[in-house]
């Protein structure tokens, strides 16, 4: 052995290590490829040898060899070999290597999953580091799951160093294995708040990157963030913050109003530009966010507009681009304070910087207006004459077209200008861009009528040039232009000048060197253009004109007829035979121009792009069905050459039966019917989907110009063989110059009439500023005609979401988790694997061990006088109910029997302090939700917060009263809160020295021993932080089911938001045996208002199966739906569990009574509800209205608040002093508001509800949970 | 999200690459080609950002790169990064060697390509920002690179 450890040193003495490698690599420039390969063969023998550090000096020479490019995939075994070495040297090495090179389908991975666990717990923190850096780069949804729960374990390791890696990877393992972030979240949260400012960094970078995908999700988290972003010094936290805040703030407008302060705050102070740019993006997205009018606003944006104007003008290149960047976000929505600032940006686009430029352009796009349009673009087409670089030239060519068809052509007003700038633009050399002016093209000719005139005029001169664009093929781009110009040439031949020569130009021998489909459109549009040519000379008494035309069809087509497109082919051969038939029906005299015109009759209108997609599927149209009997497998591979289109068209690859039957035929018939019914292309234009876009008046409004043309609208003008001559839209722009001054003095001139006529008038009806915008009128009644769209389209716009982005699968309702841990729990199937408890076949992990066991609540063991009051209450509603309703006598024989067992039964008691201290976790974050709106609606001093909070730290809170703790913190955010609901439970404590009190200390203690070990070795801190998260006494809503000697049954019970009917009953099973549980079934005896949900086939009587075994001390959660009609009373159901006790040696049958209390509190949601649309419900007077007085509640206001959100499912509108108006919503839509209202120890709360019985029901309840406490 | 980073010479010649997404090596050497294209042409005295690299992302990433002597830094980020931030975080990387290797030049790289890696890895992790202050990167470094001494040591 020892000689082979010297043997292995000896000959890495002669093998050769990087920098051998890399000085051989430089000293064989000429053979570097052979002298590589040369070195892979050494090091595949390396990789043969036992000695670890040969190997791993092999893996590090592949690492170098990788990043030239070669693949080394094939030594990954080697790498896992070199990965698992214990010493830390070639540890490293080998996770390096793995991170270059492997990827999820390397299937060696899957044997590192042992490995990298037991690097992650290694003693020595740097193995561990090592490991959680290889993974972040090669994690597999596999490792993923397996790792999950060691990586967050590590995520409260001692070390800090540890902590903030395993926190940044944890984003990488919800990428990958979205079902952790549910069960991790809670610490990812905690780690926010650490106190190592490298970690927080890392928590804040990690739900940043989420947020960003998801934000809605994260909204509660926005009090803490914002605390952050007033405590912390760390700019490169700042930042990550302030962007958070940027993707927040359009879900939340009050985030906004809340921000702006604070970020101005940091935009005066700060002296780190990034910060200051990141603050001034985020209250432009603030301000885009909030309705704008406000006037401060306009001062936030004015101090925007001129920080980033610094940023322009700043000599740094860097800052000027960021100032152009942020400078386009505020145009969206304040074009104006951009606008003032034009002369910048046009500096601007002569910048030396081609980034730069790019992005003065982009804001180019939102400053234009009616005025300055033409001034722009014509500035525009200078650059594109000097531009140098393709790239530039085609970005400005899509900006100029960008620019002019923005909304529709919102600020053209002479379309003539821009068919004429359109046709400028077809004379840029080497453009990629000839579709897109094409498009341009056909758009505006088709859209705007009273342009075709001209249009056409413009094409008819483009078609006689072509050989100017297509003289060189390599300008291939451009000749798409003549695609629109055929197009446009012979759909509006009407307006031709001279169709003759036009048809002539179209049939040049030339025109076949044109792409197919350019000719083909030719093809079909000579054809039109023949079609108008016969119209116009039928009427003339010469006929061999006409017949001249034909015959020169005849002569020009064959040449299409031999193209190789099969389209060309197609029309050219078709037209053709037509043609030859007309020629012979002309000479026959026959009129045939009116049956040939009817070829090409009725008008196309445009269609929208999406109209397709949003045809409504029709009823009964089933798209997935077979239409025929599906075909036999040995069908389909007998069709073999169908299989090509299977790809493309899966539709078409239904196998054609030859013998159809009159039947399909007739169906078939009825479905093309159905489907042209729906077609868009099928619709006949009715008037009323045709909008008039520009500003409509009425038509006779608009003072019709007659212009004085001194440009001819005839294109011949403009030299024909050389259009470069003067570009045309030059003297459009005078043209409109001066048509825009003379009506501006007839406008003058008319208003001055008016006022004679009318002193007294009001105001002007022409609202005519000097110079608005609206005063600038078209040059013609132009009326832009709308898409069609289908009718009865889907308004559905989210067709733009890339169903593969895998944040998708991370858009988990966290606030869900938070909300309302208490009433859903992590399910067991949520929690995070970990392997020794799976071998154990057990379904918990340990770190959520404790918190399981403590979420089953105890069983109180005294029963109180106040519960027999309780008893009796129910007794006295159950007989009032039904008294009411009589009618239903088999209802009423069942209320009767429950009545009788609920003075046996054990009452279901709906709160007990034990509980309440129990689950800590859960409790603090629903309030948190809670606090969200208390945080947004009051506007407390962000400065103020921390020093609150610290004065309140500092303070030896216990012993202070109650009372005056909770009047100096009315507006506090929770941190003081904390201290207070601390000192208020000692109050209590000392008041009632009870048994089950001492119980509960010990319970608590347990509860914080938990969290401690919980913690890692930052006990006091981390439990600080814990203990600053959790405002409220803990609180729970499952209360006690049944319970005997083998188990314990605590339930929650919540209406179901999404169906009216439902109700969701989550029952936790505990086994306080030990034996095994199983067969465990649940019944529940159906009353006429309420039934369990049981699955299809089976009886009304049977029960449900609960889906797990419980082994001895383990508790699971089942969840049962009930679906309930009336939801007015509360109401209670007899039920029963059976279970298997099976023991070593035996096995017996149990069962265990319970008794559901469905009350009415269980069928409100909580709802969010604002202040004014709360105002709204109350003015209504559809609501019923009812008060209760509470006497003797000794707690301070806001935990009577939260009590009532938390326990009755109500949420807070608004709340000053000691008055709050709350609100929630039934599962069927009932309102109800509370208006609550304490002084001293009573508290009076007046409610209003559509449903008055709903609304005793519910006060009662109220009243009950506080009488208990 | 870092998406990758790229260090090359004047020449293009790659020095350390890392992807923080999965690409095959010859798509790497693609990228790292065109990145080079895109930013050698460009002078010294304009901005330091850059859109379109067509072969990583796409719209919602950009290229933002220094130019130190023979060598590019170039760090592929998207949208949520911040563009000031990056820049000062290439600063901090390029001190953090500077301060390693004592007056750091193109053949350090070159040669300790794997320690330029490590210390790489103590700034950003995964495609995230691990850790922004030079002395608690240079820490970490040196405490790694004295285990590793050691365990030589004990070796021979």
């Amino acid at each position: 052995m020892a000689l082979k450890i010297v043997k292995g040193s000896i000959d890495r003495m002669f093998d050769k290590n990087l920098q051998d490698l890399v000085r051989g690599i430089r000293n064989h420039k000429e053979d570097e490829a052979k002298y590589i390969s040369t070195c892979i063969d050494e090091i595949k023998q390396e990789l043969k040898q036992d000695n670890i550090a040969v190997k791993a000096n092999a893996v590090c020479k592949l690492t170098y060899l990788q990043m030239l490019g070669y693949d080394v995939s094939w030594a990954a075994f080697n790498i896992v070999e070199v990965m698992s070495s214990s010493k830390f040297t070639y540890k490293r090495i080998g996770y390096l290597a793995a991170s270059q090179c492997f990827h999820e389908n390397t299937d060696v991975i899957m044997l590192t999953t042992n490995q990298i666990r037991k690097d992650l717990s290694s003693p020595n923190q740097y193995d561990t580091g090592v490991a959680l850096t290889g993974l972040s780069c090669f994690v597999t949804p596999d490792l993923a799951r397996d790792l999950a729960n060691d990586i967050m374990t590590l995520m409260s390791h001692t070390k800090p160093y540890i902590r903030k890696k395993a926190v940044l990877i944890m984003y990488k393992v919800f990428l990958k294995y979205p079902e952790s972030l549910r069960p991790a979240f809670p610490r990812l949260k905690e780690k926010l708040e650490d106190p190592d400012p490298g970690v927080q960094s890392a928590a804040v970078n990690v739900i940043c990157e989420l947020a960003r995908r998801n934000p809605k999700n994260y909204l509660s988290l926005a009090p803490l963030f914002f605390k952050l972003m007033t405590s912390s010094t760390n700019n490169w936290v700042l930042i990550k913050i302030i962007k958070l805040f940027g993707a927040l703030t359009p879900l939340e407008p009050r985030l906004g109003k809340k921000l702006i302060e604070p970020l101005t705050n940091l935009i005066h102070s700060t002296s780190a530009m990034s910060l200051l740019y990141e603050c001034v993006n985020t209250v432009i997205a603030v301000l885009i966010s909030l309705s704008s009018g406000m006037p401060n606003h306009s001062a936030s944006i004015q101090l925007c507009v001129q920080k980033l104007r610094i940023l322009i003008e700043d000599s740094d290149q860097n800052l000027k681009y960021l100032g152009l960047l942020a400078m386009s976000k505020i145009l969206k929505t304040h074009p104006k304070s951009v606008q003032s600032h034009k002369d910048l940006i046009l500096q601007c686009l002569d910048d030396k910087d081609e980034s730069i430029r790019l992005r003065a352009l982009d804001l180019l796009y939102g400053m234009v207006s009616k005025k300055n349009l033409m001034e722009i673009v014509k500035k525009l087409m200078i650059h594109v004459d000097k531009a140098e670089g393709t790239t530039y030239r085609d970005e400005l060519l899509t900006k100029i077209i960008d620019i002019c068809s923005q909304s529709n052509y919102q600020y053209i007003t002479n379309f003539e200008w821009y068919i004429s700038i359109l046709v400028e633009l077809t004379r840029l050399e080497g453009t990629r861009h000839g579709h897109l002016i094409a498009s341009q093209m056909l758009d505006v000719a088709i859209r705007v009528k009273a342009i075709r005139v001209f249009a056409v005029a413009q094409m008819a001169t483009l078609l006689d040039n072509a050989h100017l664009l297509t003289g060189n093929m390599q300008r291939n781009g451009i000749c798409e232009v003549l695609y629109a110009a055929a197009w446009i040439c012979g759909e509006f031949s009407e307006h031709l000048e001279n169709p003759v020569q036009t048809l002539e130009a179209m049939l040049r021998p030339k025109v076949a060197t044109l792409p197919g489909h350019i000719q083909a459109v030719y093809v079909q549009n000579a054809a039109k253009l023949f079609a108008t040519i016969l119209k116009n000379q039928e009427g003339n008494t010469d006929s061999t004109a006409a017949q001249e035309t034909s015959q020169m069809m005849i002569d020009r087509l064959p040449l299409f007829v031999q193209s190789a497109n099969l389209e060309v082919q197609e029309r050219a051969s078709c037209i053709l035979q037509l043609v030859k038939y007309i020629q012979k029906l002309q000479q026959k005299d026959v009129e045939v121009a009116e049956e040939v015109s009817a070829l090409f009759a009725g008008e196309l209108n445009p269609v929208a792009p999406k109209a397709q997609k949003k045809v409504p599927v029709p009823e009964g149209l089933d798209l997935d069905a077979w239409i025929n009997e599906p075909p036999s497998e040995s069908e389909s591979e007998d069709e073999q050459p169908k299989a090509i289109f299977t790809k493309e068209e899966p539709k078409h690859s239904r196998p054609r039966h030859t013998e159809v039957d009159e039947k399909e035929l007739a169906r078939r018939r009825e479905a093309r019917k159905q489907e042209q019914a729906n077609n868009p292309f099928y619709i006949k234009a009715s008037p009323s989907s045709q909008k008039v876009y520009q500003e409509a008046p009425g038509v006779e409004h608009i003072p019709v110009v007659q212009i004085d043309l001194s440009v001819p609208l005839k294109v011949p003008a403009t030299t024909p063989s050389h259009p470069t001559g003067l570009p045309m839209s030059d003297q459009y722009v005078k043209l409109e110059e001066e048509r825009r001054q003379k009506e501006r003095a007839e406008k003058k001139k008319k208003e001055k009439k008016k006022r004679k006529e009318k002193r007294s008038g009001r105001g002007k009806k022409h609202d005519s500023g000097p110079e608005s915008e609206e005063d600038i009128t078209p040059a013609h009644v132009v009326d832009i005609v709308t898409e069609e769209m289908p009718e009865n389209a889907l308004p559905s716009d989210d067709d733009d979401k890339d169903p593969n982005d895998p944040h998708k699968a991370l858009d988990i309702d966290l606030d869900n988790l938070l909300e309302t841990t208490a009433r859903r729990p992590l399910a067991d199937s949520e929690k995070l694997p970990v392997r020794s408890h799976r071998a154990a076949g057990a379904p918990k992990s340990s770190a959520e061990d404790g918190e399981a066991e403590n979420a089953t609540p105890q069983e109180p063991k005294k029963k109180s006088s106040k519960e027999k009051r309780d008893k009796k209450k129910d007794k006295e509603r159950d007989r009032k109910r039904s008294k009411e309703e009589k009618k239903k006598k088999k209802h009423k024989h069942e209320e009767k029997e429950e009545d009788l067992l609920g003075g046996q039964a054990e009452e279901p008691v709906v709160q007990s302090e034990e509980t309440k201290e129990v689950e800590a976790q859960p409790t603090s974050t629903s309030a948190e939700v809670s606090d969200l709106d208390f945080w947004l609606s009051n506007a407390p001093v962000p400065s103020n917060t921390q020093e609150a909070a610290t004065v309140a730290e500092a303070a030896p809170a216990p012993e202070a009263p109650a009372g005056t703790a909770a009047d100096s913190e009315p507006e506090e955010p929770k941190d003081t809160e904390t201290e207070e609901s601390k000192s208020s439970k000692h109050k209590k404590k000392k008041q009632k020295k009870e048994k089950e009190e001492k119980e509960k200390k010990k319970k608590k203690k347990h509860h914080h021993h938990h969290h401690h070990s919980d913690g890692g070795g930052e006990e006091s801190v981390q439990n600080g932080t814990v203990e600053e998260e959790e405002p409220l006494p803990p609180m729970s809503n499952y209360c006690l089911l049944a319970e005997n000697s083998y188990i314990k049954m605590v339930c929650d019970i919540q209406g179901n938001l999404q169906d009216g009917s439902q109700v969701v009953v989550s029952v936790i099973f505990e086994n306080k045996s030990d034996s095994f549980l199983k067969s465990m079934e649940f019944n529940v005896l159906d009353s006429l208002n309420s039934k369990l949900q049981r699955p299809e086939g089976s009886g009304p009587h049977d029960g449900l199966t609960v889906p797990f075994q419980l082994p001895p001390g383990v508790s699971n959660e089942a969840r049962f739906v009930f679906t309930v009609q009336s939801i007015v009373m509360p109401q209670k159901l007899k039920g029963t569990l059976t279970f298997i006790v099976k023991n070593e040696d035996s096995s017996t049958h149990e069962k265990l009574d319970f008794k559901l209390h469905f009350t009415c509190t269980s069928y409100l949601i909580t709802t969010p509800c604002y202040s004014d649309a709360f105002a709204k419900l109350l003015e209504s007077g559809d609501l019923k209205s009812s008060s209760v007085r509470l006497e003797g509640v000794n707690m301070p206001f806001h935990h009577l608040l939260a009590r009532i959100c938390f326990h009755h499912h109500f949420s807070v509108v608004e709340r000053i002093d000691s008055c709050a108006s709350m609100y929630s919503r039934s599962i069927q839509g009932h309102h109800v508001c509370l208006l609550v209202k304490t002084s001293g120890q009573t508290v009076s709360i007046d409610a209003k509800c559509d449903e008055p019985t709903l609304l005793g029901n519910v006060l009662d309840e109220i009243k009950q949970t506080f009488s208990q406490c | 999200m870092i998406k990758a980073i790229l260090i090359f010479n004047n020449h293009g010649k790659p020095r350390l690459i890392r992807f923080y997404q999965y690409f095959a090596e010859d798509m790497q050497q693609q990228i790292i080609r065109e990145t080079f294209h895109l930013v050698s042409k460009r002078d010294d005295n304009v901005c330091n950002f850059l859109e379109g690299g067509s072969l990583i992302g796409g719209s919602d990433y950009k290229l933002i790169y220094r130019h130190y002597a023979t060598l590019y830094f170039v760090f592929c980020v998207d949208s949520s990064e911040s563009e000031l931030g990056i820049l000062d975080l290439i600063q901090v990387f390029v001190e953090t060697l500077d301060k390693c290797f004592e007056n750091v030049c193109e053949l350090d790289l070159i040669f300790h390509m794997d320690k330029v890696h490590y210390i790489l890895q103590e700034v950003v992790m995964g495609g995230m920002v691990l850790e922004t202050n030079m002395n608690e990167i240079v820490a970490q470094v040196e405490v790694q690179n004295r285990m590793e001494k050691s365990e030589l040591c004990n070796q021979n």
